[in-house]
């Protein structure tokens, strides 16, 4: 293994003796994700360390690397570790989807809950829970992940043309959305008012109550999709110089923008299936990292580290700050997103007009 | 400049082993809009090819298609004997490069960011940098004089360094053939004369094949040392410029009156354009 520093490329190169491996690391986004990793870490002690029963960050410590007494092993391990390894899961895979989405709609928006794919997984849940009458976890998620995966497979068939553009998927997915969502709307009207309760609680996107039978389907499809995302962030790059420059330098426009498309979404369905279609965290996620870093490129990694940390962050502010009401989650992502979204929408507004 | 170097003598035309670079009865079309109808053309090894022609005449269409980006209706596209779209994409991407007309740059990328994914065809998953990639990346900068702007935002450059920004770019890409779609639009006159320079120094000195669109004629006739003039997604007139430039090729391209005269500096022919009283009048 050696380091080197290139003189052009920005970065460091670090080499395997033979050059068979050479990845560049650029100075700053590696930095920066190293930070974002111990502030998740940290992130992640406080929240299993507070609650109704605190504990010191030592016991957690102790107590995660198999020491501790039984009453805070049975704490940490049944009842908070999973919400947070859940938390970071579901941020996680949100990031990276929201980053992949941006990049290939060329647009800040272009995230999938504006695109219409996590109102579609909203739908196949709802539908579960009011129709079907069942409120497994494992049937609510089933019907989460089809109902994201086939609103996906609606909008990418409706706005193909010759291959997938960037503003027609967003154009397109703006309506699928809005249709899910006055269909996901009529179900809860027919509902009994049992199961449209519950459906309204699933909806607006909760980590309470969620256990290692819901992190261990999400972790298993995140060890497939993150490695498969992480891969295909090469033809991302050269996607983004335009599907002309993109395709003159080799790369598979069309398959290989379809195949992002496709990891975004399982990313977005398995997700919320998880946790409900958690807001903001998507189409944040990737903007803060962005402007973090100052990288260019789609940031995956980033991306993903920073989703994580939003999301355990809100589910913090969440727990603590109205310890009695049992907040979902979404709510607060959801509230800090229209203010974020309000405040991105007017500095680009603000930069257009005097750029 | 490895792979093409070897001072390779450029056959001017005329040689009787196939072009590397040809394409035989070409359909080409945008959804039900016809551009191309069977069109032939062979791109002279070693040439600087230029092709010329009115707007819309269809000669990005034609450049789209020599270049693999564009599948056509009819007919076959030729890269060295094998059909090019039976080629996997990157190891066409490492012979034939494009410069496309107007090009779009990510937000906020530098210009060594820009002109570094120019190695994207010789680059692997995991290695995705050698000293191959820094070399070329570096002598491109130097060859379109971008240098100096290597730490930039391309969003933040005029419209001619980001030209030539990305002329390096494609540069970067090493390949022997190279396709430009006008090299020299948003160019001050300095500039456009050193791209083809430029143009003419990786031909001659490097062996190249280069294939530009330009719209100056004078430019043309002086720097190709093949012509093609376009109409309607036709093929009017092909050859040495010196050969095939006359008035009346000028009007039956571009229907303008026009006289030829001999370029006072290289005596190739120097297309002067009738004075409007006479035209009108
Ligand atoms: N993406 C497209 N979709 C539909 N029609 C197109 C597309 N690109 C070009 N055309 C049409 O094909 C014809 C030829 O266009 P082309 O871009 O090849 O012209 P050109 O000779 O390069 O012109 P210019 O000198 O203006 O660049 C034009 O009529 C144009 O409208
Ligand atoms: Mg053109």
């Amino acid at each position: 293994m050696s380091v080197e520093a290139p003189r052009i490329l920005p970065g460091r190169v670090v080499r395997s003796p033979r050059g068979r491996v050479a990845l560049r690391v650029e100075r700053r986004p590696f930095v920066v994700g190293c930070l974002l990793v111990v502030l998740v870490v940290l992130l992640a002690i406080v929240g299993i360390a507070t609650g109704d029963y605190p504990l010191s960050p030592r016991e957690v410590v102790e107590t995660l690397l198999g020491g501790g007494d039984p009453s805070s092993a049975f704490i940490v391990e049944t009842l908070r570790l999973p919400r947070v390894v859940c938390a970071l899961l579901v941020g996680g895979a949100l990031g990276l989807a929201g980053a992949i989405f941006q990049s290939i709609t060329r647009n800040p928006l272009g995230s999938p809950e504006i695109v219409g794919f996590t109102w579609g997984s909203a739908a196949g849940a709802v539908l579960v829970i009011t129709v079907i009458g069942s409120s497994t976890g494992a049937a609510v998620s089933g019907g989460a992940v089809l109902g994201g995966v086939l609103s996906a497979v609606l909008v990418v068939g409706l706005a193909w043309r010759h291959g997938i553009q960037g503003y027609r998927l967003v154009l397109v997915g703006i309506g699928i959305g809005l249709v899910t969502r006055a269909f996901t709307e009529y179900l809860l009207t027919r509902a009994r008012v049992e199961d449209a309760a519950q459906a309204a609680v699933w909806i607006a996107g909760s980590l309470n109550g969620r256990g290692w039978e819901q992190v261990r389907p999400l972790a298993l499809a995140l060890v497939v999709l993150v490695p498969l995302a992480l891969t295909l962030g090469r033809t991302l790059r050269a996607l983004e110089l335009g599907d002309d420059a993109a395709r003159a330098l080799g790369a598979r426009v069309d398959s290989g923008r379809l195949a992002l498309i496709g990891v975004a979404v399982a990313l977005t369905a398995v997700a919320t299936a998880a946790a409900g279609p958690i807001a903001f965290v998507a189409l944040a996620a990737p903007q803060v990292a962005r402007r973090i870093t100052r990288g260019s490129g789609p940031g995956l990694l980033p991306s993903l580290l920073m989703g994580a940390l939003l999301l355990e962050a809100s589910d913090c502010a969440a727990q603590r700050v109205w310890p009695a009401q049992q907040l979902p989650v979404g709510i607060v992502t959801g509230a800090i997103g229209g203010i974020y979204l309000a405040w991105l929408l007017a500095s680009e507004w603000r930069g257009r007009r005097s750029g | 400049m490895t792979e093409a170097d070897g001072g390779a003598t450029p056959a001017e035309g005329g040689s009787d082993a196939p072009a590397r670079l040809s394409g035989s009865g070409l359909r080409l079309a945008y959804d039900d809009r016809l551009v191309v109808d069977g069109l032939d053309v062979a791109i002279p090894d070693g040439s600087f090819t230029v092709v010329v022609g009115p707007n819309a005449c269809g000669k990005s269409t034609l450049l789209r298609a020599l270049s693999r980006m564009l599948k056509p209706r009819g007919g076959s596209v030729l890269l060295d004997g094998a059909d090019i779209r039976s080629q996997p994409a990157k190891a066409v991407a490492r012979r034939l490069g494009l410069l496309p007309q107007s090009p779009t740059a990510p937000d906020a990328i530098t210009v060594a960011d820009l002109v570094g994914r120019g190695r994207y065809p010789h680059q692997k998953l995991l290695r995705q940098w050698s000293p191959d990639d820094e070399r070329a990346v570096s002598e491109a900068l130097a060859a379109t004089a971008t240098t100096d702007l290597a730490e930039r935002a391309v969003d933040e450059l005029s419209g001619g360094q980001r030209q030539r920004v990305w002329l390096a770019m494609v540069l970067a890409q090493e390949t022997p053939l190279l396709l430009l779609d006008e090299p020299t639009t948003f160019l001050d006159v300095a500039h456009q004369i050193e791209v083809l320079d430029l143009c003419a120094d990786l031909r001659e000195r490097h062996g190249r094949t280069l294939v530009a669109v330009l719209h100056d004629l004078n430019h043309a006739c002086r720097y190709a040392t093949h012509l093609i003039a376009m109409r309607d997604g036709r093929i009017v007139a092909e050859g040495d410029p010196s050969e095939i430039v006359d008035a009346a090729l000028v009007e039956r391209v571009f229907g303008l009156a026009c006289r030829v005269v001999p370029d006072p500096e290289t005596g190739t022919p120097l297309v002067v354009p009738a004075a409007r009283r006479s035209r009108v009048g």
